[in-house]
């Protein structure tokens, strides 16, 4: 197929040495990747060019998290290299989640050689088969001069539209046989997938709706971070004086200090951002996709608002609940149409009304001065961090008040599995999301159960220096299994108690080679963060041993309406 | 089947979507994995050289209501190799199938047999003295009709295309 002519750019080099200098021509600075038989053409390369710096994780998992994590706190691409066979199954998960968080991330697997394909051969696995329901695309490489191509185009497609994971699969042959590779050459455009631009009428008309509101609510969700459009987010909430509620994944587009932020909203977001939403005439979605973790019982969600619903992925308008304006298109193209048609209103019986409910159930928990609450562990963290760390999670309760506790005043600063729920996210994702930005704090919260799920990646942490600071809310259980099994299941808590079996994190950590702390008591945990706050050549484990017992609230409990959410 | 289908059950229609995708077997696993993750229903599909070369069209035959309609069709445009997607059943457009069906003969009843393919333009392809096959093309109506004319005599096997489709040129000066 591929008979280009030589031009002044185009050069004779192996498929290794392709695709590392596509990957450099791609602006790419940094991967995370485990060598393995037929990937060595590629680290033979790498060995010998130094300006692509290679991570060695410990578990391919960790380096898709990683990948995930570095493009989550730069905007840019995360690229993860594995090795054929087991390697490549290894960054499922990664690339599942990446794939449910619309996260750009480029994925490079070894193959067999091409001629053994098919053949059951050593460490073969169809990695495309495997990764075609959770990919946005996916290449098998089979001729070497296409390589700089393939590599060029997973790029676009990865980065373009509604973001996402693109898999090259890459047989070792195509990675020892010489090809021609042009960094010029142009990527054919039928791969554009760009949806055609929002007619400046529908816009007008979702402004004149706007307009006309009494109760309007803003709902903004991961698009607005993704997008990176929340400045105009902000100027559109500033100059419409329109209250602010954001999902899980749009938690930083808009200061959660502002008088008009209801903070999180959703199973386990604030009271009053989710009145807010039920009592709302008209609400304003964002770059968010109506998840059921956010609408509860769909038939019963806002159902006395009109919708307008920015998305740039045409399939996530009226997927789960009727649109009366979808504005289908980038939100950083679309909001300074909504900027320019808004008015400023006055919405203060709006305002009087949701503060009579942020009065009446405020965020709130019980504390004992013997415990630690693991509310107040998180207040504290954001508390001395000052609200200006990038914060990774797993998943549980440590994440819902991770959420609900720490106050998000900046995008790109919150790292957490939305869609899939992935535990073990937290701590690899906040490793590459350190490597990719020295100049700020990375604290990773999360659980006793989370954490072991991919600690090991604290040799890589160790071995590089990446100062993260990881904070494990200890409770000594799966909490939010916990938690069910206690409303749901009648309090059997059926294999949800880890504490007879964890290990001391403390000991584990030094083990590593990274500092262990522990905190049990109030003084203790300021004492821990102190200390932890201070180091910055490596990463901290805090092993912060929280009370058991509590319960993440407000709750939707599941198949509920949202105004039926529970207040503990 | 899924829950929202049994909510929606009345609302449901049946589409004829033609799309031009890259020729590939990435293109073909993309689209059936996308309907079977997606819980979506093939009722016919096929897959064959479009006009460009290195392009494939495939017709797909589905149902639903008009809120999974939708979801096909945008989810469908997603994929990378699919270059465009058509719901053909909002215009007018002509759909055929070709059936080959083997009906069990007697030395009686053969002659009622092809009289009864005759009504229905089909060939007959191939004749043994226990069966006959059977050649038709057709609406997917008409294919359903002529099986169930044979049947009695009984079917020995059958093999349907599934449904290839084209949107109408001309359609009248009114």
């Amino acid at each position: 197929m591929n008979t280009q002519a030589h031009t002044e750019t185009s050069v004779e080099l192996t498929g290794g040495e392709i695709l590392i200098r596509a990957l450099l021509d791609q602006g790419v600075d940094t991967i995370f990747g485990y060598p393995g038989g037929v990937v060595l053409g590629v680290y033979d390369v790498l060995y010998k060019t130094p300006e692509l710096r290679h991570i060695l994780v410990r578990h391919e998992q960790g380096g898709t998290h990683a990948a995930e994590g570095y493009a989550r706190a730069t905007g840019k691409t995360g690229v993860v290299m594995a090795t054929s066979g087991p390697g490549a199954t290894n960054t499922v998960t990664g690339i599942t989640n990446a794939f449910m968080d619309s996260i750009p991330m480029v994925v490079l697997t070894g193959q067999v050689p091409s001629t053994m394909i098919g053949n059951d051969a050593f460490q073969e696995a169809d990695i495309i088969g495997i990764t075609r329901p959770i990919t946005k695309h996916s290449y098998l490489v089979k001729n070497v001069n296409e390589l700089g191509d393939v590599i060029k185009e997973a790029f676009h497609i990865a980065e373009s539209g509604r973001p996402g994971p693109v898999l090259i699969d890459l047989p070792k042959d195509m990675l020892f046989s010489k090809g021609i590779y042009d960094k010029n050459r142009q990527v054919r455009r039928r791969f554009d997938k760009a949806v055609p631009a929002c007619a400046p009428s529908d816009i007008e008309a979702a402004a004149a709706l706007i307009r006309t509101a009494k109760k309007p609510l803003l709902y903004v969700g991961g698009g607005v971070i993704l997008g990176k459009a929340w400045d105009e987010l902000r100027e559109l909430a500033w100059k419409t004086n329109i209250p602010v509620a954001t999902t899980l994944m749009g938690l930083g587009a808009f200061p959660e200090s502002d008088r008009q932020s209801v903070g999180m909203l959703g199973m386990h977001g604030t009271w009053y951002a989710n009145m807010a939403i039920q009592e709302c005439d008209v609400l304003i979605a964002v770059g968010a996709r109506f998840d059921d973790r956010v609408t509860g019982r769909t038939k019963d969600f806002s159902t006395k608002s009109k919708k307008i619903h920015i998305d740039i992925d045409p399939a996530c308008i009226g997927k789960n609940i009727p649109i009366e304006h979808p504005l289908i298109g980038n939100v950083k193209d679309i909001l300074p149409g909504l900027i320019a048609g808004a008015e400023r209103k006055d919405y203060t019986e709006w305002y009087a009304q949701i503060d009579t409910w942020r009065r009446e159930h405020p965020l709130k928990f019980s504390e004992n001065p013997d415990e630690i609450a693991p509310q107040r562990m998180i207040k504290k963290i954001s508390d001395i961090t000052k609200g200006n760390a990038i914060i990774a999670t797993d998943v549980g309760q440590h994440q819902m008040w991770a959420a609900q506790y720490y106050q998000y005043n900046h995008p790109m600063s919150w790292i957490t599995s939305g869609g899939l729920g992935t535990m073990g996210f937290g701590f690899p994702a906040a490793m590459g999301a350190a490597v990719a930005r020295p100049d700020r704090d990375v604290w990773c919260i999360t659980g006793d159960g989370g954490f072991q799920m991919t600690l090991i990646e604290l040799a890589t942490a160790v071995y590089y220096k990446i100062p993260v600071k990881i904070a494990i809310m200890n409770n000594g259980y799966l909490g939010m299994v916990r938690q069910w099994q206690e409303l749901f299941y009648g309090g059997r808590y059926s294999h949800s108690h880890l504490e007879p079996s964890n290990p001391d994190f403390v000991k584990l950590a030094e083990s590593f080679g990274a500092v262990g702390l522990r905190a049990t008591t109030l003084d203790e945990l300021d004492d821990v963060l102190e200390k932890a706050n201070a180091i910055t050549d490596g990463p901290v484990v805090m092993d912060i041993c929280v009370s058991q017992f509590h319960n993440v609230y407000p709750m939707i409990p599941p198949g509920s309406a949202v105004h039926e959410m529970v207040d503990g | 089947m899924k829950w929202w289908m049994v909510n929606f059950m009345s609302d449901i229609t049946h589409h004829t979507i033609s799309l031009i995708v890259s020729h590939g077997f990435n293109a073909l696993s993309r689209i059936v994995g996308l309907f079977s993750g997606r819980g979506f229903v093939i009722d016919t599909i096929t897959f064959g050289d479009a006009e460009v070369p290195g392009m494939a069209r495939v017709t797909i035959t589905t149902h639903g209501d008009k809120r999974i309609i939708e979801q096909i069709t945008h989810q469908l445009e997603k994929l990378v190799d699919v270059v465009s997607v058509t719901d053909l059943t909002f215009g007018p457009f002509v759909a055929r199938e070709l059936a080959l069906i083997k009906v069990e003969v007697t030395m009686e009843n053969r002659s009622e047999i092809m009289q009864v393919a005759n009504v229905f333009r089909a060939k007959i392809i191939d004749i043994s003295p226990k069966s006959l096959t059977i050649e038709l093309t057709g609406g997917k109506d008409k294919v359903d009709a002529a099986i169930s004319m044979f049947r009695p005599f009984g079917l020995r096997e059958v093999a349907r295309t599934g449904s290839v489709a084209l949107s109408r040129e001309y359609q009248g000066t009114t």
